[in-house]
């Protein structure tokens, strides 16, 4: 049985592989910091914070970009009826992003990073040393090479097929994400402009066009498992991107109440960012929704799970802990503590984390040739997934502890702590943040072994038959 | 609410409301990009300064510390160290790095000129007279 729709669909495999495997090296890097935070010189000065540091965030953007673009290779041809334009340029860039790739972790673990922007022309366009672009200029620029031929291949091939909602909100957000990055090569000596185009990368990707491509995923996912109409699903994409753009653009200013901007952006940037938990609400209402509106009943259990998942985790972390210290009195002392890094971690795994490993759990077994994972396969696959989530969920209550702890004793009191001083008090939180990260790792453990595993041979009769996709007697109702 | 609530309908209202979004934000952008250079004290961004945000970039700094807030969040808040610690402790403080305590938190040394500590702490200086709206709360950061 051919279960590829169309053969091209297949590019998308090479990009999930990678994703996990970076993934893995991402969770690594973590851990070793994690443990910097208590035993401050633990590697060094082989791997100071920094590099960690630096190694942990790129490894996530990469990989996740990795996610995103094997999302569209598998998804585009599909939804526009048609094969993808060029096969071989999808496997052409895949080669070329993760060269670029390893070679700037390479480059960040083996040469001072001064050195590293000395070799790498620097001093021509200066671009590193800036959170989260820290990557030397030739890796820049091949990402944006990437980047074009990929919405080169994408675009060609929604424009010869047919268009669909999905389609087309996936493309606007890669455009956005493309577009947005040119930003990157944007650096002014004046640091206070330098901070307020800075965020036109990471805040308009993460709170705007990365929402329109989670969408977009997560739309195509919930057509396939639970047969909804997809005049239904593409009418909730629509008012979920709405609300993500409408709170997401001007809630840009919630960046801007500390960094020299004037002061009216706490009203501005309050206001509209205060409302930012609205998209992601609506998309726990959106996937449940349709879920329990499903019309067959999918025997992918698990990447049902991941994609409510998503759903649920992108809430809690983006949504309501993003919210938890958007306002401007209540930033005022927790701007750039323990409580900011609670937040992105439970935002980017609950949001993009999460719906790249939904995408890959719908698709992976297509591209391996089944139409779903063995039973105990699947079976492995969700304890994977509720290890890493329960994990995260208590490495971001330990974060948000010491979050408190450290505004308080440092902020807050008459006579406040420094930095250090304040930080040695927090070392318990540190070790419980440790220690979750290392459940996680277990997690990621099963949900790598999972690829592998395949049903116990049987040796007693089994009273179901294995699953298959049925139509549901009784579609169930809400 | 399916025949009141078509999908064109949601369609348009993402476009308009996308559109709309787009140009607040940027008049706004507009705004803040004239009002930038008063609040940072433009003129005082001297060549010295810039060298500074130089070293500051290429040696990663952000990778530890926070700068106005943002950043690692391993090390102090630097956006006012200026005020806190004062020139001379700075440059001591880079100078003597890494302390090699036992289980304490390294920096790594980055063999400065004289030159290039003026720079950093020109750079840092300025940064300290930035108009936060009186960010962090306390000299502490």
């Amino acid at each position: 049985m051919q279960l590829l729709q169309y053969k091209s669909q297949a590019v998308a495999k090479p990009y999930f592989i990678a994703a996990i495997g970076l993934f893995v090296g991402q969770i690594l890097f973590g851990l070793i910091m994690g443990l910097q935070y208590v035993i401050g010189d633990f590697m060094f000065p082989a791997i100071p914070f920094n590099i960690a540091r630096m190694v942990h965030t790129n490894l996530l953007i990469v990989w996740l970009l990795f996610g995103f673009m094997g999302a569209a290779y598998y998804l585009v041809p599909e939804e526009s009826e048609t094969e993808l334009h060029s096969p071989l340029l999808a496997h052409l860039m895949f080669w070329i992003f993760l060269i670029a790739g390893a070679l700037t972790i390479v480059g960040y673990l083996s040469v001072p990073y001064a050195s590293l922007a000395e070799m790498t022309g620097n001093n021509l366009l200066a671009t590193m040393g800036r959170e989260f672009l820290e990557q030397p200029l030739p890796t820049k620029l091949g990402i944006v090479v990437v980047a074009l031929a990929f919405l080169y291949n994408i675009g060609m091939t929604i424009l010869k097929g047919r268009k669909t909602a999905i389609t087309i909100i996936l493309l606007t957000g890669l455009i956005g994400l493309a577009g947005f990055f040119l930003f990157a090569f944007y650096n002014p000596s004046n640091l206070v402009k330098d901070k307020y185009f800075w965020w036109w990368v990471v805040h308009l990707w993460v709170e705007g066009v990365w929402e329109l491509i989670m969408g977009a995923i997560l739309g195509f996912v919930l057509i396939k498992i639970t047969g909804v109409d997809r005049e239904v699903i593409e009418k909730w994409l629509y008012v979920i991107i709405t609300l993500a753009l409408v709170t997401g653009l001007v809630g840009t200013g919630h960046h801007y109440y500390w960094i020299g901007a004037p002061g009216y952006w706490q009203w501005w940037g309050g206001f509209f960012s205060a409302l930012e938990p609205l998209p992601f609400f609506a998309m726990v209402v959106f996937c449940f929704n349709m879920v329990n509106r499903r019309r067959r009943q999918h025997p992918n259990k698990a990447a049902t799970l991941w994609a409510l998942g998503t759903a649920v985790m992108a809430f809690l972390g983006a949504g309501v802990w993003g919210f938890l210290h958007t306002l401007a009195p209540v930033n005022y002392y927790t701007h750039g503590t323990q409580i900011t890094a609670a937040h992105g971690h439970m935002a980017f795994y609950g949001a993009y984390v999460m719906v790249v490993l939904t995408i890959i759990s719908y698709a992976m077994p297509i591209l391996r040739g089944r139409e779903v994972n063995p039973e105990r396969a699947q079976v492995l696959e969700m304890w994977a997934f509720w290890l890493m989530t329960v994990s995260m969920v208590f490495i971001t209550l330990f974060l948000t502890a010491a979050g408190i702890l450290q505004s308080w004793l440092q902020r807050i009191i008459p006579n406040p702590q420094s930095f250090m001083q304040v930080q040695d008090q927090l070392h318990i939180f540190y070790w419980l943040r440790e220690l979750a990260g290392l459940v996680f790792l277990i997690g990621l453990g099963v949900y790598l072994y999972s690829f592998f595993a395949k049903d116990k041979p049987q040796t007693v009769e089994v009273s179901e038959p294995a699953p298959t996709a049925t139509v549901a007697s009784q579609p169930a109702t809400t | 609410m399916s025949q009141f609530f078509t999908k064109s309908m949601a369609r348009n209202i993402f476009y308009g409301g996308t559109l709309f979004s787009v140009l607040l934000f940027l008049a706004l952008t507009f705004h803040t990009t004239w009002k930038v250079p008063q609040r940072s004290n433009a003129a005082n961004l001297t060549e010295q300064v810039a060298r500074g945000k130089h070293l500051w970039e290429t040696r990663n700094c952000i990778g530890c510390h926070t700068l106005l807030g943002e950043g690692a969040y391993f090390a102090p808040e630097l956006g006012n160290v200026y005020k806190r610690r004062g020139d001379a402790f700075i440059k001591v403080w880079i100078k003597a790095q890494p302390t090699k305590v036992p289980g304490r938190r390294q920096m790594p040394q980055f063999n400065f000129t004289d030159a290039q500590l003026d720079d950093l702490v020109a750079f840092l200086k300025w940064t300290s007279e930035i108009n936060t709206e009186n960010w962090p709360p306390n000299v502490e950061g």
